[in-house]
């Protein structure tokens, strides 16, 4: 009992460090973006000792982020919805259709998720290029309307509804497109809310394409936009540290409230978008 | 998709062919399959297969004519020793990373593998830096890092003078591997403690109760057991170092004299800055075959050691 007691404080007092370097970085860039400048220089405090709350203002200010954001949240609700209607399609075939060469397809999209993207970025760059979509929504959405992870997570999830269901709903006169909506939709949303949250953080997190098929503050995600603006006030570090934390906040929020569902998506599926 | 069912096809295999598929079902299917195929097909399969040719031409990215070079740009690969260096660079950073990934991930999920107070809180924290974006991730370390930054003043204050880290090579490549490290910490915890909660534990118990200490546990038993899930932490390491970007980018552009400078970073530097498409794509396909040819190394050695205990 006594010797339990001692371990456990020992594992705390290993997590509360590791916590501690965990959280460093976060805890300084909100220290960080309430200080003036000049103390942005010589204070070194990790909590914040002044509240300088109009530099998120002046960031603000200084560049379209507000713009960035809108960009970034259509891009994001274009994908994840492209995501939650096509990958379902799809997953559902694979689950449940017979048709011929399905194996043979599935495993050339498993294959592909193994391609790197780099492999694949060039030339699907010159194709949106050559379909006049750069600095376009399209150009951001389109391209990322399906993607083979949610495929698999789907299909998989699909697969673990019990078929006896479908075959009532068949004998009733349902036909399989009503199954899918009446019965594999409404049963599988545990699924679909760790699929939206996966797309929601890629999306929202991405980086390379967007910054390949956009040129302009019009189209710039707020990835894009943020490392844009640390090239140009990269020695405003307060104004800086505010932009990047209002950038971080969307995908810190989605996390929080949905970290039961992103834990499960990773435990079940043992993938990694 | 329906379209292209060749009725010859299962004919071979004695059954009646035509019966073998519903025409509602293949019809459904095909309807239900065609959008994401379609987006696949068009943004991943095609581009994959475009690549092949690309890589073998010397097209600039925006002449209309891809003259044909053959291997060439392969050939060039093997003697720049740019390609060298960011190869030598990516396979320290990929060994820095896998290895810190497993320990760090193993010391983790060990810990919150028992019950304790406070285990959704810890997971919560460890997590944070995987949801935050690499942009961000990579300006708050390079600010952190910077020579009048948050580390060489606390160094300063304990009389150690510091280093300007993102300006020497080496150590520019370890801020990167440890940037990459911390950023993976939480969701290679939470694999681990998937691994480490289906473990039999009947076979613990009576290791403990035949004496087995801590150590002899878990050098003997979880260690082995972990195995098959190590693989999967290892490989996803390596394919995040061989297909890192966006940290380098935003961290150090690949500098300081290419010391960082990781397949990446090379690879869009001469598609995209030097509109080299076709070098650039020799690079990402080079990058490909070594993806797959390590993690098949690594799948043959965690296979021919299986443990036999599972």
């Amino acid at each position: 009992m006594k010797r339990s007691t001692v371990t456990s404080v020992g594992r705390h007092a290993v997590l509360l460090l590791g916590s501690a370097v965990v959280v460093l970085p976060f805890l300084w860039m909100f220290t960080t973006s309430l200080q003036s400048r000049a103390e942005t220089y010589s204070n070194s405090s990790i909590f914040p000792t002044s509240w300088h709350w109009e530099n998120y203002a002046v960031a603000w200010e200084a560049a379209p982020f507000g713009q960035y954001y809108l960009n970034s949240l259509i891009m994001a609700a274009g994908i994840v919805g492209g995501h939650l209607v096509l990958d379902a399609f799809a997953a559902y075939a694979f689950a449940r259709l017979r048709f011929p060469l399905k194996n043979a397809l599935f495993i050339v999209l498993l294959g592909a998720l193994m391609i790197p993207t780099f492999v694949t970025v060039i030339p699907a760059y010159s194709l949106v290029a050559s379909f006049g979509w750069i600095d376009t929504y399209a150009g951001l959405i389109v391209p990322r309307l399906a993607d083979v992870f949610g495929i698999i997570l789907l299909r998989q999830y699909f697969a673990s509804i019990p078929a006896e269901l479908e075959d009532a709903a068949r004998i009733d006169g349902c036909s399989r497109i009503g199954i899918f909506f009446r019965i594999m939709v409404p049963l599988s949303l545990p699924a679909f809310a760790t699929l939206a949250i996966f797309s929601f953080l890629f999306a929202w997190n991405d980086f390379l394409w967007p910054l390949l098929v956009t040129n302009s503050d019009e189209l710039r995600t707020i990835q894009i936009g943020l490392s844009a603006f640390q090239g140009r006030y990269g020695t405003s570090w307060n104004y800086l540290m505010a932009g990047t934390l209002t950038a971080t906040i969307p995908s810190i929020i989605v996390f929080m409230v949905f970290q039961r569902a992103l834990v499960r998506g990773i435990a079940a599926s043992g993938l990694k978008d | 998709m329906h379209s292209e069912l060749r009725p010859g096809r299962t004919s071979g295999r004695g059954g009646a062919p035509r019966e073998r598929y519903s025409r509602e079902e293949l019809l459904t299917a095909g309807l239900f399959l065609l959008p994401a195929l379609v987006v696949l097909g068009v943004f991943v399969i095609y581009p994959i297969i475009s690549a092949g040719y690309i890589s073998l031409t010397s097209w600039n990215g925006f002449s209309p004519v891809k003259e044909f070079i053959g291997f060439d740009n392969y050939v060039r690969l093997s003697q720049d020793p740019e390609f060298w260096n960011s190869l030598l660079v990516t396979c320290i950073y990929a060994v820095g990373v896998s290895v810190l990934s497993v320990a760090s991930g193993l010391v983790v999920a060990l810990l919150l593998d028992a019950p304790l107070r406070g285990r959704g809180f810890y997971r919560g924290v460890y997590f944070l830096p995987a949801v935050t974006s690499s942009v961000a991730a990579a300006i708050v370390w390079r600010y952190m890092l910077d020579p009048s930054g948050f580390v060489n003043t606390v160094l300063a204050g304990v009389g150690v003078a510091g280093p300007d880290w993102l300006q020497d090579r080496w150590l520019a490549l370890g801020a990167l591997t440890l940037l990459t490290v911390w950023k993976n910490v939480g969701f290679n915890a939470i694999l681990y403690l998937t691994a480490l909660q289906a473990l039999p534990v009947g076979v613990f118990e009576a290791a403990q109760m035949d004496g087995a200490n801590f150590v002899q546990r878990l050098r003997y038993m979880t260690v082995p057991l972990l195995r098959p899930m190590t693989f999967f932490v290892v490989v996803q390491a390596l394919i995040t170092c061989f297909q890192a970007f966006d940290l380098v980018y935003v961290l150090t552009g690949g500098g300081p004299q290419g010391g960082t400078e990781v397949l990446g970073m090379i690879m869009y530097r001469q598609a995209f800055r030097l509109s080299d498409f076709g070098y650039g794509t020799a690079i990402a396909f080079v990058t490909l075959f070594l993806v797959l040819g390590v993690t098949l190394v690594n799948w043959r050695a965690s296979g021919s050691g299986r443990s036999s205990l599972r």
